[in-house]
């Protein structure tokens, strides 16, 4: 080969290429190269110091649930076919991943009961940010108003992406563990491009989607009340304001901010869709249809919306058409809104997103079927009441409010959240989420957050009372000592 | 993997015209969506047993929060959701059945004992909340892969968050923003060569700053007097790939380094081409501030059909008090945990930690070849870019070298020219003497079973048609590429109409794409 290349030795073509003040003249100080078995034994001494969801009885959620994952998600997902392509950039030979994309996003827009979806986003918290950039471009306003029932990573994740872009945010708290409802009417104006609520709540709590949405789509859509917000003036850095493009009309006037739920996707059987509740984008963490924990990721994140913010949705969009035998086939379409076409002018900069992770999400709504995502949903919501009627009833915890719950909920315990769940542990129980110890925020002091799935039985959630019961009482003992 | 013409001077191969008008091949049936398959109450799901007590439903959840109507989800059984999806798998190509020589993405094997790994449940089914105590697994494996990518990079801190290349773009820029405002400096610009991938400008631009563009030196790389001229207080960064998207590696890299830092600004390192240096210079030696990976294509995470990937970011030491939470730290006890998050600190860019499942793979792959093969691994990718461009140099009949030129490169003494691990030809020459374009050569490439190169980027190369073999392929694998395309030029000298119109075996052929983009149809129709 070298021959054929015309140099003497590799070395030769690094050298002509790469300047010798730039070359590595030495090895790069890493472990030697090893044989499968020996990688394969050190990941596995590896994972079994990390007590997984199959090591304990684990009630963790905050956004990411141990489901149960069906075999054929994992059989599919494994098959060459899917696992190994790229982007599909050549239609002709990717109709089944393209089409793969299609059916995705129209199980996503049948969850949501919104009429478009893209073809994935990274992962929930970023999926809200790609919302809060959508807003910015479609209205050119100044300011995003958050719910402080948002999880805490979306908040967080949406306040760096909005200070890149240079948005400010504004939060509006709690009351009674959901959104209240006159500050959230209060906090949005002609000045708001979007606002932001989580359904259900970081908390657990169903929010009232439908009130919140009419609420914030009035108060957006009159004049400032302090007189300072004229919406003419809102011109932003728009890339993408080119005349006749779909944000100009609502640029220039008075309108609606773009109101985005995050919605958890395992509920949307039984919850009312945002598509119904009149929400315009919604968006959320996937890692509950057929995904992993994975200890974090990848999972993938979901975004849908009304038709009318189609052509500045980010990410891959897989669309229908025919071929020149007029064969219906699929293509990625609408690829003027994306980087490698529209470069700085993009809507955004997603490239590789999360293919894989979606269609897992596709098989596994489709083995959960019509019929199942209402069942699994009504069995959460009945056992979700079950245990935190049963874990209220123990001495030391108190419902963290009594609002509706369907999957989730936080209880208030009165001893240190840290060292109940550390005996629990003992018992071979992880009770759920210490909140304080996720947020930091001095108002989620004493809070547990505890999640179900399908996974946690009646006896599974006996078994977490009876530890709970114990943990406190042990607790109490050791501060009366 | 033969589609040979019909009329190629060497006479192989059986008649194209059986592929043209011979039975369509199986995978052609109609496309039929699953949500078009099932009948009503088929199912595959059976819920478990409601074993608490059975409250009426409005009691649990007020009628006004409830939904109206189902989701019309499909209402299929087991077997036909396998069916349906294995049949809609026989529809893709990928990188298990044939070779992928797209460029910039670097399309090499998938080691199969990643995926096992990846799949243990300790790995797999550990919360990202659990407690760091009983994590020690995962931190100690995020810690090493901190630690590995440091050195491959020659930059000492490392966060692994960002979920893709593009994710750790945008982590780049705004670390930028951060560094130079904590020296309480506004810097409004960044520089991108022409010859940048899309990700970078539009990564600019949500990261509230302004592109610049620089212009490409007839050498292929970054023309200094522009980059002089435009070099000024105001440039926050400059965003370079090296080797760059034509495949070259540009030998004043310390110059620009120089200009850059000269003018107070950072400097970036694209990571998506770091497999044409792997063990053999760094991106910190050579000058750069901030890198990101992608796990995706260096470390030999699968792609998945578009993802996922990840996207970890090394920064120099003062670029480190702003990175983004999630860094791994071990303990004076030995004990690994996430450290703290920095006041400086850009703030969060996604939920939890990262792509966990990706650093697995990744790590395997580390593990598995060590320093030495990783530089081997660089160095194969880079012989074998250079082959597979010599053969199509030195391929006389039919002449390849002038319907499809190198667009830019260094000599070699004896006239041919060289690369790092890919190479840009130019379709430029083929279409005025032919009238095929590189997207007729990248169709008919589809007939050969060949996934084509990377077409029509960069975009200052004229018809560009971008080739990235990888290390993984075999002497006779490149062989038969460079025949293929002989074969394609051979043929539309002959009869252009051939390429023209391709591809012809494949599950279905040119699609309208201007028709789905004027009236899109995104979803099923119900």
């Amino acid at each position: 080969m070298l021959e054929a290349i015309g140099v003497s030795s590799v070395q030769e073509l690094f050298d002509r290429q790469i300047p010798e003040t730039v070359r590595l003249r030495k090895p790069l100080a890493l472990a030697d190269g090893r044989g499968e078995q020996d990688v394969y034994a050190h990941l596995r001494e590896l994972a079994q110091r990390n007590t997984s969801a199959e090591d304990e009885l684990s009630f963790l959620g905050a956004g990411m649930y141990d489901h149960y994952v069906p075999a054929i998600v994992d059989m599919i997902t494994e098959r060459s076919e899917f696992l190994t392509p790229y982007t599909p950039y050549q239609p002709e030979i990717s109709q089944g991943g393209l089409q793969a994309m299609f059916e995705y996003q129209t199980a996503i827009s049948e969850l949501t009961a919104l009429p478009v979806s893209n073809a994935s986003s990274y992962e929930g918290p970023s999926a809200l940010a790609a919302a809060g950039y959508l807003a910015k471009l479609h209205n050119g306003r100044r300011r995003f108003v958050i719910s402080a029932g948002l999880h805490p990573h979306s908040a967080e994740t949406l306040r760096t992406h909005a200070r890149g872009y240079g948005m400010e945010v504004d939060e509006v708290p709690l009351r009674d563990g959901v959104t209240d409802a006159q500050a959230w009417a209060e906090a949005i104006d002609a000045e708001t491009s979007a606002a932001f609520f989580a359904q259900p709540n970081f908390y657990g709590n169903v929010e009232d989607a439908e009130a919140l949405t009419e609420a914030a789509r009035r108060a957006g859509a009159q004049p400032d009340r302090a007189g300072q917000g004229d919406p003419g003036k809102a011109n932003g850095a728009d890339p993408i304001a080119g005349a006749g493009s779909p944000g100009d009309a609502n640029r220039s006037g008075a309108g609606p901010p773009v109101v985005v739920a995050q919605v958890d996707p395992i509920t949307l059987g039984v919850l009312k869709a945002p598509g119904e509740c009149g929400v315009d984008v919604a968006v959320g963490e996937g890692q509950p249809l057929g995904n992993r924990l994975d200890f974090g990721g990848p999972s993938f994140g979901f975004f849908a919306a009304r038709e009318e913010y189609l052509r500045r949705m980010p990410g891959r969009i897989a669309g229908e058409t025919v071929d020149v035998d007029g064969r219906r086939g699929f293509v990625l379409t609408l690829q003027t809104r994306e980087q490698h076409i529209r470069r700085e002018k993009a809507t955004s900069n997603i490239c590789t997103s999360q293919a894989l992770n979606a269609l897992a999400a596709v098989v596994y709504l489709s083995w959960l079927g019509r019929a199942g995502i209402v069942e699994l949903g009504e069995l959460l919501l009945a056992r979700t009441h079950y245990a935190r009627e049963a874990l209220c009833a123990i001495e030391g915890v108190e419902s963290f409010s009594e609002q509706p719950v369907i999957r989730e909920f936080a209880l208030h315990l009165d001893a240190d959240v840290a060292a109940v769940r550390r005996r629990c542990k003992e018992a071979g129980v992880n009770p759920g989420v210490d909140v304080y110890a996720l947020t930091g925020r001095a108002r989620d002091r004493g809070l547990l957050l505890v999640a179900l799935t399908e996974r946690r039985s009646r006896a599974d959630i006996d078994r977490l009372a009876a530890a709970l019961k114990a943990a406190l009482a042990a607790e109490r003992e050791v501060v009366s000592v | 993997m033969s589609a040979p013409s019909r009329t190629h001077p060497s006479g192989r191969g059986q008649a194209l015209s059986a592929q043209i008008d011979g039975q369509p091949p199986l995978q052609r049936d109609p496309a039929v969506t699953i949500f078009q398959k099932g009948a009503p109450s088929r199912r595959a799901f059976v819920c478990p047993e409601l074993d608490v007590p059975a409250a009426a439903g409005a009691e649990l959840l007020p009628e006004r929060f409830r939904r109206s109507q189902a989701p019309a989800l499909p209402e299929v059984s087991e077997p036909e959701i396998v069916r349906h999806y294995v049949s809609l798998s026989k529809r893709n190509f990928d990188l298990d059945s044939g070779f992928y020589p797209l460029g910039s993405c670097t399309m090499k094997h998938n080691p199969r004992l990643h995926e096992r790994a990846a799949a243990l449940p300790g790995h797999a089914r550990l919360h990202p909340l659990q407690d760091a105590d009983c994590a020690q697994g995962a931190l100690e494996l995020m810690f090493n892969l901190q630690r590995a990518l440091a050195e491959i990079s020659g930059l000492e801190h490392v966060c692994l968050a960002p979920s893709a290349g593009s994710h750790g773009e945008l982590a780049g820029v705004l670390l930028t923003r951060a560094y130079h405002e904590a020296r309480g400096e506004v810097r409004r610009k960044v520089l991108t060569p022409d010859t940048a991938h899309g990700t970078n400008p539009a990564t600019v631009t949500m990261a509230g700053l302004e592109v610049v563009k620089l212009a490409t030196n007839d050498a292929g790389g970054v023309d200094l007097d522009d980059l002089r001229e435009k070099a000024d207080s105001d440039v926050a960064c400059l965003m370079l790939t090296n080797p760059n998207t034509l495949g070259l590696f540009d030998p004043n890299i310390e110059q620009i380094a120089q200009i850059v830092h000269g003018v107070g600004a950072t400097l970036y390192y694209d990571g998506a081409n770091l497999n044409a240096v792997m063990g053999l210079s760094r991106p910190g030696d050579m000058g750069f501030d901030i890198v990101h990976f992608n796990l995706h294509k260096s470390f030999t995470q699968p792609h998945g059909g578009g993802g996922p990937g990840a996207g970890p970011i090394a920064v120099s030491e003062r670029i480190a008090p702003f990175l983004p939470p999630g860094l791994v730290k071990r303990g004076e006890d030995g004990t690994f945990a996430f450290a703290p998050t920095a006041p400086s600190s850009i703030g969060r860019l996604r939920g939890f930690h990262g792509n966990y499942g990706c650093f697995v793979r990744a790590y395997a792959y580390i593990c598995s070849l060590g320093g030495d093969g990783l530089r081997d691994a660089s160095e194969t990718a880079v012989v074998n870019a250079n082959y597979l461009l010599a053969r199509l140099q030195q391929t006389v009949e039919p002449d390849v070298r002038s319907h499809l030129p190198l667009a830019y490169g260094p000599s070699r003494e004896d006239g041919g020219q060289l690369c790092m691990h890919e190479f840009v030809l130019s379709g430029g020459p083929m279409r005025r003497a032919l009238g095929v374009k590189t997207v007729d050569l990248a169709k008919r490439l589809l007939d050969f079973g060949f996934h084509p190169p990377t077409v029509y980027f960069p975009l200052l190369v004229e018809e560009a048609l971008m080739v990235e073999p990888t290390e993984t392929e075999t002497k006779e694998t490149l062989d038969a590429f460079a025949d293929a395309i002989a074969a394609i030029i051979g043929e539309a000298i002959e009869d252009p109409q051939i390429a023209q119109n391709a591809p012809y075996s494949t599950p279905v052929r040119r699609l309208d794409e201007v028709a789905a983009a004027k009236r899109p149809v995104v979803r099923e129709q119900r």
